[in-house]
């Protein structure tokens, strides 16, 4: 057992972590904005399509991992069409790049983030909102000035579970953009390849007890920073 | 500055038909909860989208159907006053008092010392840094009123903005509000269904009835209106009459002379000299035909009988003419009867209880 704490780390294992976190600090920072405007319209608009956009947004979380990544190949492919238009105009490849990895975390996460910022704006009172209307504050400014300060615990903790999820996320990503170790290989797909060879027990449980660290640290930075938003919120 | 509102609106359970014009100064918008009355505020302030209307504030129109013009509730400048005060949590007072004024920065040059003089006539100072989750209701809707007018509206608008305050509460705000009245020049329309602070307040009353305006036009003559005392109610039905403060004596009591006689009140904060108003509800004046002697009320008014109507129940409701004041009584009709009281008789107004309505500091008397 204590073979299996020595904690120094092979630089294979520092790679999937320092690549896991790169992924999913990619993946989560790029999907907030869209999953706070989404939330927004989806608490606070009415329009037609609404429940199939509903429905869209919640699908990488009802959907297997593996068809979800299997329909990112098909779409993102270097082949396919979306993912040669990206290579010829913007030189961006996806397939089998760390860049697809943070795209299939980013999908996987999405509907929670979502879910939990919807949440926060739909118990903002609308009447705050119009108040701000009649003091002249346009709808951008009504959003920017009263809605989105008072639920920052909300996105805070979007946010956090967006994290975790693209932290975590397995299927899609070894779908998508398989296990390359150095580009690919992300902490989970990581702890899969050592459990697959003889020997590869005491390297997976050493980031097993990193996950946990990790997940944990992430857990506590959100609620304290909730807590503070939410403090600040409540008007005391 | 007048206003001008016409609006028709559908909901599922009331058909509203409004229509009025209102001079400058307080026009009170009264009806039962239910009328209406929010329903025509919130189309002024662009809250709510009527199916036809015209409103226009000065020589701004805000909303025009006919023409397909409807101006954004962010660029109408209409300053609103919420029941509940809706201040913003997550800023301190001070914060929530500039908020419309940074909105209004490139409309209006008066910066600091609009602010110091709105701050200091609400009586703000002491609550600038606080939080508005630690303030108390009066001092709640203080703020949001200072908030309202630092946005430099074109028209205040409050929706019965004392309602969830208790008694002490709103007779801490009712004098901000005369203040308000008299001090600053934007028009106000006020909703309210408590006949005492439109007494005191309005200068022109809109009665609204199930969504339909029954009458509008200044305070003293709807207020003493028998046609409404059923919207009003028969207890708050009464007159507004105009008088002056001629001497404070000795045993508590003020005299204030008003047309048709003397009238004594308990003692009011009014200066000797200074016009105010008194209220004279209808079911506190009693009629003699001779001047009576050897009776304990101080208020004697000599009057003519102008009109009598019968109500549907036991009473009757009759206005007389004090000097150049209109004044109602609601008697019995066996009394009316018995009297034989009828148009252009000659007869003693006995009033049990005067209540000041308002004082006037300038302005209408």
């Amino acid at each position: 057992m204590t073979a299996f704490l020595d904690l120094p780390l092979s630089p294979a294992e520092w790679m999937a972590i320092s690549l896991s976190l790169k992924v999913a600090l990619w993946a989560t920072v790029l999907s907030l904005p869209l999953a706070v405007l989404l939330a927004w319209l989806l608490a606070r608009r009415e329009f037609w399509g609404k429940q199939l956009l509903n429905g869209l947004v919640h699908l990488p979380l009802i959907l297997p991992p593996v068809v979800t990544g299997y329909l990112l190949l098909l779409t993102f492919g270097r082949r396919a069409p979306v993912g040669a238009w990206l290579e010829q105009t913007f030189g961006l490849v996806l397939a089998f790049r760390w860049t697809g990895a943070a795209l299939a975390a980013g999908i996987m996460g999405f509907p929670l983030m979502v879910r939990a910022i919807r949440l926060a704006i739909e118990a903002v009172d609308p009447k705050l909102e119009q108040a701000a209307s009649t003091l002249g504050a346009s709808r951008l400014w009504v959003f920017a000035t009263v809605t989105l300060p008072l639920i920052l615990p909300g996105v805070i903790a979007g946010a956090l579970l967006g994290f975790a999820k693209a932290m975590g996320e397995f299927g899609a990503t070894i779908t998508f953009v398989s296990n390359i170790p150095g580009e690919t290989q992300t902490l989970p797909s990581a702890i899969y390849a050592f459990l697959q060879v003889p020997g590869g027990e005491a390297a997976a449980w050493r980031l097993v007890i990193l996950s946990v660290i990790i997940a944990m640290t992430a857990l506590l930075l959100s609620e304290a920073l909730a807590r503070r938003a939410a403090k600040r919120v409540s008007g005391q | 500055m007048s206003i001008q509102v016409q609006l028709k609106h559908r909901f599922d359970d009331l058909h509203l038909d409004v229509g009025f014009d209102a001079p400058a100064g307080v026009t009170a918008l009264f009806g039962a909860s239910g009328a209406g009355k929010t329903t025509v505020v919130n189309a002024v302030a662009g809250l709510l989208q009527p199916d036809q209307g015209l409103i226009r504030v000065g020589d701004t129109t805000l909303l025009a159907t006919a023409r397909g013009l409807s101006l954004p509730a962010h660029k109408r400048q209409i300053g609103y006053v919420f029941q509940e005060g809706r201040l913003f949590p997550h800023l301190s007072v001070q914060q929530n008092l500039r908020y419309g004024r940074w909105f209004a920065r490139r409309r209006v040059a008066r910066g600091q010392a609009h602010e110091a003089r709105l701050v200091e006539m609400l009586g703000l100072g002491p609550l600038l840094a606080r939080r508005p989750g630690d303030l108390s209701g009066g001092e709640k809707q203080r703020v949001a009123i200072g908030r309202a007018l630092l946005s430099a509206p074109r028209l205040l608008l409050m929706d019965e903005p004392l309602a969830a305050l208790d008694a002490p509460r709103k007779d801490e705000i009712l004098p901000y509000l005369e203040r308000l009245r008299d001090e600053a020049e934007v028009p106000i329309l006020y909703v309210s269904h408590a006949i005492s602070e439109i007494a005191r307040l309005a200068t022109t009353v809109a009665v609204l009835d199930r969504g339909q305006l029954r009458r509008a036009g200044p305070v003293q003559d709807l207020l003493s209106d028998p046609e409404l005392a059923p919207i009003i109610g028969l207890r708050d039905t009464g007159a507004l009459i105009a008088g002056r403060v001629v001497a404070h004596h000795d045993d508590g009591l003020s005299e204030v002379a008003a047309a048709g006689g003397r009238l004594f009140l308990p003692k009011v904060p009014t200066p000797v000299g200074d016009s105010l108003r008194v209220r004279v509800n209808a079911k506190d004046v009693m009629l003699s035909l001779e001047r009576p002697e050897g009776i304990s009320a101080l208020n004697l008014l000599d009057c003519v009988v102008t009109s009598v109507r019968m109500g549907r129940g036991p009473g009757a409701f009759l206005q007389l003419q004090a000097g150049d004041a209109q004044i109602l009584a609601r008697v019995t009709k066996r009394s009316v009867e018995a009297l034989g009281l009828r148009a252009g008789l000659r007869c003693h107004a006995v009033i049990k209880t005067v209540s000041v309505a308002r004082a006037d500091v300038g302005g209408r008397g």
